[in-house]
Parts: C-alpha cells; structure tokens; sequence
C-alpha cells in the first residue's frame, strides 16, 4: 500500500475544493495541501452551473436585503449567522475571482454586470454570460496551479475516512490508473465532493454526483442535515435532464402552459407583466415554480410528451441579439440536445432534480462534529439554504465557504500532533473490505444497473416534489431490501487497471445511505416547508420544525433523526411573499 | 424487433491483452440517443467491464472525447443517428497512451497546460477592498473566445503535429496561453511567449487548421497560435533591431 502524508487534505477539486485548497496555500503557505479527485478538477460538476454567482456589489442594494432574500427563500430555515457571514464576506470573494481572471461580463464602463434571479430583489446576480460555472471552476482550476505548496492526487477514488482518536487524520482512495490502495493521512480533511442528485432518476446533475463524501461522513458517523430538502429546477429539457438556466427567465423568458397561458400567475406568484419583475411571476422561487407545475399537470394543462408532461419556456420575444450574449449556452443546449433552436422555437421544459440543500452538518466555519473534519459546498449543510436555495447563491457558497474551510482547516491542522500509526491498521482492513466485497468476489447476482435504477424509482415516486407518509413508509422498506440485495451483487471487473465497475458499485452503495436518509429525514418531518411538501402535512409548522432534521447512521444502518433549532438572529418567521 | 446498432469498440486491458483489438456490441437504436448513450446502455446491461470516462453530458466537462468514425469528437453530442447504419467504430483518442479500453493518459496534457502559466500575472496586484479590476466589454471580447476551451483534447487528437513530435505544447494550451495573453488584466505575455518560443514543435505547425475543425466550443485554436506565431516573430525582430530593449 502507497502511503502519502499531508497536513490538509482536501476531497473533491471542484469549486469548494479548489477555494479551500487555495485558501489553506495562502494563509498558511507552510502547510502541504493535497487536493483529491476523483476526475480531473475541471470536470467537477461545478462546470455545468451556469446563470451566475450573488453578491452585494450594486448602489442601491445592500447585504440585509440580500440575507432577507436568502432567508425567506429558504422558508426561514436557514441559519441567520451564517447567512449574515454569506453575504458580508460574498462580495469579496466575488471580486477576488474576479481578479483571478474570471472572464465576468462588463458594464461599457468596465465594471461587473449583474443580472436579476429567482427570488432576489435587487440585481445582484455577476455572470460570465451563461457559462458561470464552466468559468469560475477553470479560473480556480487554473489559478491553483500557480501554487507548487499545492498537490494533486487526480482520478483517485476515496472509499473511507480514517478516524482514530475521535480525530479525523486522513482517507484510504484507489488510484483509479492503476488500482493501487493508497492511504492518505492528514491533519485535516475537508469534504468537498458535491451533491447526490443521481439518487434520483432525472436530474441535472453529472454522473459524478454520487453524495460520496455526503456517505463517507455519515459512515464515520457524522450527522447529515436536512436531507429531506431536495430541490426540484422548474426547467430542465425532458429525457437528458439538461438544465436550461434561471438566466433564460432572468433576461425575460415566460413559462407557458399548452394553452399558452402564462401559468405561474395562478399561484400567488404575481401578475404577468411584459417586462421580467423581481421576485414575481418567471422570477420566483424554485420551490414554488415546480410545485406550479405540478398543479398545472394535475389540471391538465401541461403538454404530453414522450419523457413525461412539460411546459413551454418561450424567450423569442428577447430577439436573436440577446439570447446570443445573454444566453448562449441556452441556444447551443437547445440546438445539440434538444433540436430546438430558442430564437424560433419554444423550449419544452419539466422540473428536474438540481441540487440538495441538505448535506454534512457544518458550523459557520465548515467543521462537522468531527474533530479535523470539515466540509464545504454542495456537500455541506452550514445551513445557509434552509429548505429552499435561490439560484445564483451556490456558486457564492462554494467560494465563501470553501474559503473559510479551508482557513479553519489550515489553523486546526498547523495545531495538531502527527497522525497516529493505528490509522494505517484501518488503512489495511479497508483495502481487504475493497478486495473481499467487490475486486476478488466471485458469484452475486444482481446487476449494478438494476439495483441503481430501483433505487432511483423509489426516490421519485416518494420523495419528489410532493410527498406522503405512506409512500414514504413503503420507500423505507424498499430501500432496507435494496441495501440488502446489494450484499449479493455481482462484478465483471476483476481489473486493477482503471476499474469503473469497481467505483459505480461504491458509487451505488453511497447513493443507498443517502437516499435512506432522505427518506428517513422525510418521513419524520410532519410539516410542508420550502422544497419540503407533504400532502398529509399542508402547512409550515414553526412550533415543531423550526429545526435542522440530523439523520445519523444506526447500528442496522438506517437513519436515526432528531432536531436542532433553527439560529434566529434578526429575521423571525413570517410569510413569504412574491409578485404582491 | 425494435431496431438495433451496432459498435465497434476499442478493448484493451494491460494485465490481460498485448495489443487494443475491437469488440463488437448490439445496442437499441433511438432516434434521441448519443453514442455515450449506447457506451452506457453496454456498460449496464452487457458487459460491465467497459470502461470509459464521462460525466455531465452536456458538452461542457469535457470528459468524454473519443474517436468516433475516425473523428474526434464529444460522444455525448455525437448521435447515433448520424452515424447510420454503422456499425459506428469508437476508439480512445488519437495520439495519447491508452490507459484502458476508452481511457487515455492525459497526465502530459496537464503538464502542458501549466508550463504555459495559465493565470493571472502582473507587477500591481489590487487588494481585493480596492474592488475590481476594469475591463471594458470591447477588452473582454478580444480573449472570450479563447477562455472557452474545455480541455477535452479533441483538438490534440485531431492535430498531424502533436503525432509527430510528443513535445509539442499543443492547440489547446497555447489557445490558453493567448486567453491570458489577452486579458487587459495580465502582465506577462512576454513570459508566456518565451515559454512557447522555447518549445519543442510551436513552429512545425502548418495551420491546416483541424484544431480549429474539430473544436466543440470554436475556441479556434489555429488563430490563437496564427496569432502568436505574429507576435512571436514581430518580437525577434525587434530584438534583433532593438537590441537595448523591446519594451
């Protein structure tokens, strides 16, 4: 076995990751930093955001409008402290990317131009026209590579945390060239591998996207937090699931219904006006979107199609000009994958998993329960997201929170002893788990391919955008079966050289935590919050769940869930209202 | 009989075989399916001993290059329907070391990119409370398209240069080097040009252009090294003339 030592090490080199790592680089540049991937950074799945990233920076906005946004938005889940240290520090880091050469789009006068986004109030929205993601996550990439105090193990796949001591000191990856198990030890560790939308069948999200640092935590028992929040993005193209962005409603765009009627107007969203509004109508939330949608299938008034009902996203009317500045990515989206071109045509669209507001719980500096653990990013809960995100605040997120991650991270590890020799025991046992379970098994039976489509049926029939205890309950036991049928299931793959069977088996078993959790946290919360519906529970009740749901791992693996209260600061509960 | 396409697909496992050969697949034929589409539905349902990297399946991580036909190309934005009848022949791309069945070494690539100092350099670095830098839409336009390259290494696989001299930086990286170049935030174009004059094969190139061709995202990368080619020679011109200086 290869055993490598670094002080920090970071999991996941997408836009989380590479801020941390930067970050532990420059305030602490005596520290080895390593970054671990499992692909190469620039394909992190940061690469597909695309609209924008918030933060204050226009006269006439201010950091208290952009908290009550984010509050509201999040149904008065979020965290206050957090959300007041997001956007105080979100401006700074938005400028400091901006000096690292992200190609931002411009005012005539050389300054950042901001565009509007769902939910928010004021213009505060910076993009690189609808390539945000693609360009922060390739400026950060490429920014990182200035730093020689930062190492890479790229391609490698981590497959557990070693934890002695009550002390979190490193990981056990496969080298996914050549097979190898090495372990990594560490003075800290810093989770940054993203969220787990291919828990579901349709989702935006790339096939990386596996919650596996959301797994490896709970598995070291760490608790996840309000999982049951999974957000639904009301515009998606059916079949690929490729998210059309906000930005496209942002510069103008309507959702149509088959009559060809805008139909968001019906649910307490606003009036339609020609021009887009803030917070109204096309530029409310994503909860209330989707859940439109849904109201509108029921009413028949969607359109059939052969991948399920969707509706009409119609931005013609912004004129060829617009769409290609605005909004290329759209047209070239639409063109390749839909064969629709945008300028003449409408885009059929249908809500589609995006992002999960749920993930390892954190404080305000990224560290989990977990002494040397901490996490930053989708993968995170801090919370700043409560139980609904506004678009355009992950991208922020992953910078200010990568960042502070990786500060706290740095100064926790340049305190800390060396790693203690016992974790290279763990090390050993786990490359015989690797070897016994998956690459020297012979026989099982099922079929990976199997096993990960039940489970992505499970979760969209129970834990979509409306949900009931008892499909719930039936999901629970599914699921158990689920879990137990994976025991028996069966590789091809013996090979030691660039196995990919061998990680979509460890990719589905993580998947399997997650979606049990998201279940177990879905059942028990008895209320509709944000993201959160449940058809026998109509209402928001703070009296009982102004509260974290903590999903931790019991002995027979199922998730075990109790609460945390809600942090209040200056914003108490009250309704949340768009378009009035 | 729902209608079937077949693929030719490269194998090759170190421990196991001296040379890549072919194996062939039956896959479903749909109309909406991409040739991704069809690696996967192999993958899940026929031999899970495939392997092939991918990801978002939209074009933009730049995961998924291979040869396709003979082309190199994205497979999640190549479509089994332009490739009829087939079968459609998919390879690794050209001119990198296969790793395994579809999977190439790219450590040389990354290696490439970095030697080109792809970020910002200048004298005066701005505190961040000083706010941004400026840059007019009209300085932003002149290295936009140069800042859209995805990595996905089609433009290697497709250039005769990168075949015949290994130390070639590449269309990619230098298309990279001229992004920063450009930028009216960066400094260090003269750095940058000694690195690319210095380097092995930057002068072989001939423009016949297949970068550019077979570019996803028409970041054109035989303009980027036309361009540097200009400057590059302007430069030892002026040297030979300015000797004292060509500040």
């Amino acid at each position: 076995m290869d055993v490598f030592a670094c002080d920090v090490l970071v999991v996941g080199g997408g836009g989380a990751g590479l801020r941390a790592a930067i970050a532990v680089a420059e305030t602490f540049p005596s520290l080895a930093v390593t970054v671990i991937s499992k692909v190469y950074p620039m394909r992190s799945h940061t690469v597909s955001a695309e609209g924008g990233a918030a933060a204050v920076i226009k006269p006439g906005d201010s950091l208290d409008e952009h908290a009550y946004d984010t509050i509201s938005g999040g149904d008065w889940l979020c965290d206050q402290d957090a959300v007041e240290a997001f956007v105080r520090e979100a401006p700074a880091e938005m400028v400091q990317l901006e000096h690292w050469g992200c190609p931002w789009n411009r005012e005539p006068d050389g300054h950042v131009a901001v565009r509007p986004f769902g939910g928010m109030k004021a213009q505060r929205t910076w993009f690189a026209a609808d390539k945000t993601g693609f360009h922060l996550l390739h400026t950060l990439f490429q920014t990182s590579l200035k730093y020689e105090g930062i190492r890479r193990h790229d391609e490698c796949f981590v497959t557990k945390l070693l934890v002695d001591d009550s002390r979190c000191q490193g990981v056990v990856a496969i080298e996914l060239a050549t097979g190898q198990i090495q372990a990594i030890t560490a003075k800290a560790v810093i989770l940054c591998t993203g969220g787990c939308g291919k828990v579901f069948p349709f989702t935006t999200n790339a096939a990386i996207k596996n919650g596996d640092g959301m797994s490896l935590a709970y598995r070291a028992g760490v608790a996840l937090k309000d999982m049951e929040f999974v957000q639904y993005h009301p515009t998606g193209l059916p079949f690929t699931g490729i998210l059309i962005t906000e930005a496209a409603r942002a510069e103008g765009g309507w959702l149509l219904n088959k009559d060809g009627y805008r139909y968001l107007q019906d649910y307490d969203l606003g009036t339609p006006e020609l021009k887009p509004v803030l917070k109204s109508m096309e530029l409310g939330p994503r909860d209330r979107l989707s859940q439109a949608f849904m109201k509108e299938q029921e009413k028949e008034r969607t359109i059939k199609g052969p991948y399920g009902d969707y509706v009409h996203l119609d931005v013609r009317h912004l004129g060829e000009q617009v769409i290609n500045t605005k909004i290329p990515f759209v047209r070239e989206l639409c063109l390749k994958y839909a064969h629709v071109d945008p300028v003449k045509e409408m885009i059929p669209v249908r809500p589609v998993v995006h992002y999960m507001m749920g993930g390892i719980h954190t404080d305000i500096h990224g560290a989990t329960p977990l002494p040397g653990l901490y996490a930053a990013g989708e993968a995170a809960c801090v919370s700043i997201n409560g139980a609904n995100r506004l678009g355009s605040n992950s991208l922020t997120e992953c910078l200010v929170f990568g960042a502070r991650a990786g500060k706290a991270a740095a100064a926790f590890a340049s305190g800390q002893s060396e790693p203690n020799p016992a974790v290279l025991a763990q090390a050993h046992d786990e490359q015989r788990r690797l070897e016994q379970q998956f690459l020297f098994k012979a026989g099982g039976t099922e079929r990976i391919a199997t096993l990960r489509q039940a489970m992505q049926e499970i979760m969209e029939q129970s834990a979509g955008i409306y949900r009931d205890a008892s499909t719930l309950q039936q999901a629970e036991g599914k699921l158990q079966q689920l879990q137990e049928r994976f025991a028996d299931v069966a590789l091809e793959d013996h090979s030691y050289t660039f196995n990919t069977e061998l990680t979509a088996a460890l990719e589905l078993s993580y998947m399997l935590d997650l979606a049990q959790a998201i279940v177990g946290s879905a059942l028990q919360r008895r209320e509709s919050r944000g993201s959160h519906q449940r058809t026998d529970h109509p209402g928001r009740d703070d009296r009982q769940y102004l509260a974290h749901s903590l999903a931790r791992r019991s002995g027979d693996g199922s998730p075990r869930i109790d609460y945390l209260p809600v942090k209040v600061t200056r914003w108490p509960p009250g309704e949340r209202i768009y378009g009035r | 009989m729902p209608p079937t396409i077949a693929l030719d697909v490269i194998r090759y496992r170190p421990e196991r075989n001296e040379e890549p050969s072919f194996q062939t697949y039956e896959v479903p034929f749909r109309d909406d399916w991409v040739v991704l589409d069809a690696l996967n539905y192999i993958k899940d349902w026929l031999d899970g001993s495939l392997s092939f990297r991918w990801s978002c399946r939209m074009g933009v991580c730049g995961s998924c290059g291979m040869m396709v036909n003979g082309q190199p190309k994205l497979t999640c934005a190549a479509y089994l329907s332009d490739h009829q009848p087939g079968p459609i022949r998919v390879e690794p791309l050209n001119y990198f070391p296969i790793v395994r069945d579809l999977v190439v070494d790219i450590t040389e690539f990354l290696r490439k990119l970095t030697k080109v100092k792809p970020w910002i350099i200048r004298d005066q670095v701005w505190p961040v409370e000083e706010g941004e830098y400026r840059q007019t839409p009209a300085q932003l336009d002149t290295y936009r398209q140069f800042s859209q390259c995805i990595n996905c290494m089609l433009c290697y696989a497709a250039c005769p240069i990168v075949g015949l001299e290994p130390e070639f930086v590449g269309p990619a990286a230098i298309a990279l080097a001229q992004r920063y170049n450009l930028d009216s935030r960066d400094e260090a174009a003269k750095q940058r040009l000694k690195i690319l004059s210095d380097h092995a094969g930057i002068w072989g190139c001939t423009f016949v252009g297949e970068c550019t061709q077979v570019c996803p995202k028409h970041v054109d990368p035989a303009g980027a090294i036309q361009q540097f080619k200009l400057t590059g020679a302007l430069d030892a011109l002026k040297s030979l003339l300015l000797p004292w200086g060509t500040r």
